[in-house]
């Protein structure tokens, strides 16, 4: 199955994609970011630098409701730029809560955005605050290094470490591997945090990564079963926790999925990662090194659609990872262990822990803080950080945990729950709470369509549908991401909605609820009314016709109106 | 998992088979080329790589090929297929230039003889992004005619969208109606473009290499351009006669969220004959808004078509109003005659001199409205009335553009004066009047405005500051376009100011571009109301002090625009500030410096 070596690590600079040059060139992603920020003329940084700030957290973007109207005024667009905290395990205090939210008011647009990383993001901060910005972040205690780039990305888990012992090991493994894969590079320091002075240049600042870093984004995730929240398959690595007895015992290990594709691109594919083995809680940290090296080493380096540890993994099969994987950590990983996922959404409301304490998940939209009217989700959540002092669990559906609350405590935050208009029941159908869209319009460059403005509308009008159908607590999980880089893991959603142009999406159906079975497409360039007009018998026929306990997304596949999708490279072809 | 390049630039920069270092000074090398060098070297280069072509052609002489392949791409297809064509062409012999559409003007359009344009559409059925301004400007007013163009389209889509090929189907039709002629029918593409195109391709290709021979690839063309006289001579056109100017654009400026309303205008002079050379304004022939002239009557209570004398014509009352007399703000000579006029005791009290402390509030922002309505004209005829009005006088508007750029227009950058006073609504006579021509058939009442104390220095070679701030920068953008335009090699250095960042900067794609294209050398803004502390041009100046008096000693002319009141007293003594301190002079050494400077006429002013 090993193909040879092409346009990888090993091939020289000048045959592969410009972005490597750039990266070698750059100095440890020092690049000419400093006469960036020194330039007053333009609201932008130099194009070159705007890769290098990824690898900081830092996206250039622009106002694209704003960009055609300014063309005209002959003003550049609306540069701004959107940060991501890292932050592992998507734990946070309620002091580092109250110290976002007031960076949020002090530097952005105003609110936070919680994303499907767990983590937080904020949009809208001008050139000129963008150090002060990140050296608030960095107040707190938190940072922003590697939550975007071609590095390893912000590691999650399954929400919650207060839930149980097993949970706080692998939210505590989360942060280990984040620490240990973190970019150490000084130029974070001295560009943005206005510390020290350039380090010597020769200096070897990256033992791990070296000049060119990883041929693209990678990202590990941990979950804990029945738990699939982080949907362990779509990411590059993942680990399965196996539990006995209330301990974890180790993992079983995936590799190779992610979701983005190119439409009508059958060469790109969302993919769901295989189960390659097992290992001990020990090794943990040396398969993840290694399986990154193997992708740093093996990666594509010319091509960026096909340069996701995925292609590596379906192109070279599962047999010769796991015998560069023995090479390289010095033992060969055992079989898998068994185990059970039962949904890939989040336990809403009030839940006890191991340790009798309670644990409140919320229901944020589109993971959007911010003020609506009727809805204050952002004074609310301020209100509780400031009385309850805590901690914040971020979970990778876009919603957030208050955990370790004391049965005591728990008619106030109901209270404050309420009293802002955003306790969970107040906040519709378990499909809109299964509900996941992704930034899309109007900062994120790439939107080809609307997604986290319009798929609130879209469920009203759905939300009658389901009432009507009396499947208004049925969880269905349904995500919508504004082009096919699947933001919002679409793919695995049991219905998926996939922008295409303005108005215009693809509908993907059949996904499982547990997050092991992509959906396959339905309908192809879609509006709103043939949204509703198609889903709407299908989920009448769901609510007459299921079987006990059946899924949506099951029910699709056993009545044969969308084929199982087995494999991710056949996701863009047609059926045989 | 698409890259985010907006810039296919950058694209085809990703896959030059240059070595770095060498890729790196090519880019630069080109940055620091203007338009018509650029063509010349594209011209040169395409004929050199197929060797039979002429290396001996001079260096500016071939402005363009015959053939232009041009190119509208969002995710790069259509650029990469125009790079397939470009290769077809250079081994039928045929030379070439290939133009991304963002850098399309007109020009190039008017001297090409045949154009392969290949576009994708985008949106929902909308031009991607880079061919936005060419598809507007080919649907616009000021769209050139074609007759002399052959032309064919290949049109890249995808059938699952509702509007297939839109853009290549829009441009196909208009080149058509502009005149030109189809030298093969528009092939559409779908996603899979690759054998459709080549048929596209082999076909175009083949008609063209049939007509334009490689001989005839470095025929110069002419264009009009340089031939034409550019002093700029006096025309018949004066405010009595004006030149009514088509207004080809009416734009907004300024962000949506700004405090003001800047308009960019564009009117056409078009068989005008006026010729005019940076530093030269536009006068507008004013009249009064028609709803003030009407508020006036009624406030006098005077038959508006009641005939007046006014120079020896007679016209109705409500003519002489609207385009003789100045019925605005109030002044002291006005109020006295007025007060004269209709004796009114607390008039004539207000304007003894030893209340004149008083007088100057009262009349601020005061009109003459205001005066007739709380002291009716009782009495006082019409004839009388007009008597002791002030004849209203035309505008003036810095010009900013060249006309060597863009010839046969005139921009201008118009603040819309707007305001209260006296719980009243205000709008500017004239900066109104431009704001309201929007029509598609406005007219504007102007005349050349000559100013041969603010021009560019002769020299070439000798570099430039230009102090701005606000509608101050107006002749800056002449200034630039034209150096552009003559190939000056100097330095050129802006300094411009307003209150934000964000919604005021006039004008900011054009220094960008100048910046990027190497003929701005330098730029510095200051904005006023971005950060608690007041930040203006002087502020900049002495942050640059010493550069700055670096540019002076190296013979830079220095320019100031704009404000008379606060900004060139203050850009003055900032001047004076910096020569003392980085010259090492005397406050009077220092000012004789600066007039020394105006002697060589080093040092203009052009202030309003
Ligand atoms: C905020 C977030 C969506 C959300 O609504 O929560 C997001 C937002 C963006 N993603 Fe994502 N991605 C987010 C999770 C994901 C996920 C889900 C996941 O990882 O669990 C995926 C699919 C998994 C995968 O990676 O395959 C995902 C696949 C992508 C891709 C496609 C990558 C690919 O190789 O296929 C891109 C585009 C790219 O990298 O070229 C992308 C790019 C982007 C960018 C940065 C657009 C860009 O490159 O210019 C978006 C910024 C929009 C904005 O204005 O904020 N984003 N992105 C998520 C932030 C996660 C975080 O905290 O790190
Ligand atoms: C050589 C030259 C070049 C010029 N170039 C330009 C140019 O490029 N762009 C440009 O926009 N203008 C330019 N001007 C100014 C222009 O000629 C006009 O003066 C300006 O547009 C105002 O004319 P208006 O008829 O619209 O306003 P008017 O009806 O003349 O009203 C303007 C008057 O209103 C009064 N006023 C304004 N604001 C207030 C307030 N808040 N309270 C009370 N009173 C107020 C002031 O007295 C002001 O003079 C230039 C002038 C000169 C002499
Ligand atoms: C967001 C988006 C919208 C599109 N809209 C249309 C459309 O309305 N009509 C059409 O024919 N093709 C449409 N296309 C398809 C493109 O025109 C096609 O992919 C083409 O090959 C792109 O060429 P380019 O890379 O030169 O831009 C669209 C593509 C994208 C990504
Ligand atoms: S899915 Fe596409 S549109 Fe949505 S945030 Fe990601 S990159 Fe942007």
């Amino acid at each position: 199955m090993a193909t040879e070596r092409r346009f990888d690590l090993s091939s020289p600079l000048s045959q592969l994609h410009s972005n490597e040059q750039v990266k070698h060139d750059s100095r440890y992603l020092r690049g000419t970011l400093q006469d960036s920020f020194a330039d007053g003329i333009t609201g932008s940084i130099d194009e070159t630098d705007t890769l290098l700030t990824k690898f900081f957290g830092i996206y250039q973007q622009d106002d694209r409701d704003l960009r055609d109207e300014r063309r005209r005024s002959k003003l550049e667009p609306d540069y701004q730029f959107m940060v991501r905290v890292r932050m592992p395990g998507g734990v946070c205090t309620a002091a580092q809560w109250l110290a976002l939210d007031k960076l949020a008011t002090e530097y952005t647009s105003g609110s936070l955005r919680l994303t499907t990383r767990q983590t937080f993001q904020f949009h809208g901060i001008r050139k000129n605050n963008l150090r002060r910005h990140i050296q608030g972040i960095v107040a707190s205690g938190l940072d922003t290094i590697a939550a975007c780039g071609d590095d390893n990305r912000n590691v999650i888990c399954t929400a919650n470490p207060l839930l149980s012992a097993a949970h706080a090991e692998v939210s505590e493994t989360a942060r280990q591997l984040g620490a240990h894969l973190l970019p150490r590079t000084g130029a974070y320091r001295e560009i943005f945090l206005q510390q020290d002075g350039e380090v010597p240049a020769g200096t070897q600042e990256e033992p791990l990564y070296g000049p060119t870093y990883l041929p693209r984004k990678f990202k590990i995730a941990l979950a804990v079963p029945p738990q699939n929240d982080i949907d362990v398959f779509a990411h590059d690595l993942g680990f399965i926790a196996i539990v006995v007895n209330g301990s974890i015992v180790g993992y079983n290990v995936t590799v190779g999925g992610g979701m983005g594709m190119t439409h009508k691109a059958a060469a790109t594919f969302p993919r769901l990662g295989d189960i390659v083995g097992f290992c001990s809680p020990q090794d943990v940290i040396a398969v993840a090194e290694q399986t990154m090296c193997i992708q740093r080493d093996y990666g594509d380096r010319k091509d960026r659609a096909h340069a996701r540890f995925k292609y590596t993994i379906d192109d070279r099969g599962t047999d010769w990872f796991r015998d560069e994987l023995a090479q390289r950590v010095g033992k060969t990983l055992q079989p898998a262990r068994a185990f059970h996922f039962e949904t890939s959404g989040d336990r809403f409301g009030w839940h006890q822990g191991q340790d009798r304490r309670w644990h409140y998940t919320l229901f944020v939209e589109n993971g959007r803080v911010s003020d609506f009217p009727g809805r204050s989700v952002q004074s609310g959540l301020r209100a509780i950080a400031a009385m309850h002092g805590s901690l914040f669990a971020l979970t990778t559906n876009q919603n957030v945990t208050i955990a370790g609350v004391a049965a005591a405590d728990k008619p106030a935050i109901d209270a404050l729950l309420r009293e802002h208009g955003i306790a969970n029941d107040a906040n519709g159908t378990a499909l809109r709470q299964h509900s996941i869209a992704c930034v899309a319009f109007p900062t994120c460059g790439l939107a080809m369509a609307e997604s986290e403005r319009y798929l609130p509308k879209l469920l009203d009008q759905l939300d009658v549908v389901i009432r009507e159908a009396g499947l208004e607590r049925e969880r269905i999980s349904i995500r919508m991401s504004g082009c096919p880089n699947g933001c919002s893991r679409p793919y695995v959603a049991e219905i998926g909605l996939v922008g295409k142009a303005p108005g215009k999406y693809n509908l993907y159906l059949g996904a499982s609820a547990s997050g092991d079975r992509l959906n396959a497409l339905h309908r192809e360039n879609i509006g709103e009314q043939q949204i509703l007009d198609t889903l709407r018998p299908l989920l009448f026929d769901y609510a007459k016709h299921r079987q006990s306990g059946e899924s949506f997304g099951d029910f699709l596949v056993r009545t044969a109106v969308v084929r199982a999708m087995r494999a991710g490279r056949d996701f863009q072809k047609e059926p045989a | 998992m698409m890259e985010p390049s907006n810039e296919t630039d950058t694209a085809a920069w990703a896959v030059t088979p240059l070595p770095p270092t060498l890729a790196a000074e090519a880019r630069q090398l080109i940055a620091r080329l203007d338009q018509g060098q650029r063509l010349w070297l594209s011209g040169f280069l395409a004929g050199a790589s197929n060797r039979t072509a002429p290396l001996s052609s001079a260096p500016g002489q071939p402005k363009q090929s015959a053939v232009t392949i041009l190119y509208g791409s969002q995710s790069g297809n259509s650029e990469r297929l125009a790079q397939r064509i470009g290769a077809a062409l250079t081994q039928r012999g045929v030379a070439f230039t290939s133009l991304d559409m963002i850098d399309c003007r007109k020009n190039h359009l008017e001297e090409a003889r045949a154009v392969l344009m290949v576009v994708s559409t985008h949106g929902e059925g909308d031009p991607p992004d880079r061919a936005l301004p060419l598809h507007e400007l080919l649907h616009g007013r000021k769209a050139p005619k074609l007759s002399h163009l052959k032309y064919s389209v290949l049109a890249l889509g995808d059938s699952s969208y509702e509007r297939y090929c839109e853009t290549g189907r829009q441009f196909d039709a208009r080149l058509a109606a502009l005149g030109a002629e189809r030298l093969h029918e528009r092939v559409d593409c779908d996603v899979d473009f690759d054998a459709a195109a080549q048929r596209w391709i082999d076909a175009v290709v083949g008609q063209v290499a049939k007509s334009y021979t490689t001989s005839s690839a470095f025929e110069s063309i002419e264009t009009g351009i340089a031939s034409r006289p550019m002093a700029s001579v006096s025309n018949a056109y004066t405010r009595k006669n004006p030149f009514h100017a088509p207004v080809l654009s009416n734009q907004r400026l300024t962000a949506r969220h700004s405090s003001k309303d800047v308009r960019h205008i564009e009117l056409s002079l078009e068989g005008s004959s006026i010729h005019y050379e940076p530093g030269d304004a536009i006068g507008v022939v004013p009249a009064n808004r028609s709803s003030d002239v009407n508020a006036l009557l009624n406030a006098l209570r005077f038959d508006p078509e009641l005939p007046v004398q006014v120079e020896e014509r007679s016209v109705p009352l409500r003519e002489a109003l609207t385009d003789r007399y100045d019925i605005g703000l109030v002044n002291k000579g006005l109020l006295s005659r007025y007060a004269a006029a209709i004796t009114v005791d607390s008039l004539t009290e207000l304007l003894r001199p030893e209340r004149a402390d008083e007088l100057r509030p009262y009349l601020h922002g005061r009109h003459l409205i205001d005066i007739v309505r709380e002291h009716p004209s009782v009495g006082l005829e019409a004839a009388a009335f007009i008597q002791i009005l002030r004849p209203l006088a035309p505008r003036l508007y810095s010009i900013a553009s060249s006309q060597r750029a863009t010839p046969d227009e005139a921009h201008l950058t118009v603040s819309l004066v707007q305001y209260q006073s006296l719980g009243l609504d205000r709008v500017g006579v004239v900066s109104g009047q431009l704001s309201d021509l929007t029509a598609e058939d406005a007219l504007a009442p102007i005349y050349l405005h000559r100013n041969p104390n603010f021009r560019l220095p002769a020299e070439r070679e000798r570099p430039v500051i230009m102090i701005g701030p606000g509608t101050g920068v107006a002749p800056f953008r002449s200034f630039l376009a034209e150096r552009e335009a003559v190939g000056a090699t100097s330095r050129n250095w802006l300094f411009f100011g307003d209150r934000s960042f964000n919604a005021d900067f006039l004008y900011q794609t054009d220094w960008l571009d100048w910046r990027k294209r190497g003929i701005l050398q330098r730029i510095d803004a200051a904005f006023s109301r971005d950060s608690a502390e007041k930040f203006y041009v002087q502020h900049r100046m002495h942050e640059r002090g010493q550069e700055l008096f670096n540019w002076l000693e190296d013979g830079a002319s220095l320019y100031v625009c704009g404000d008379a009141e606060y900004m060139a007293p203050d850009v003055h003594r900032a001047l004076l500030d910096i020569i003392v301190r980085h010259g090492a002079r005397s406050q009077d050494d220092a000012a004789e410096y600066l007039v020394q400077l105006q002697r060589e006429r080093r040092y203009q002013r052009d202030v309003y």
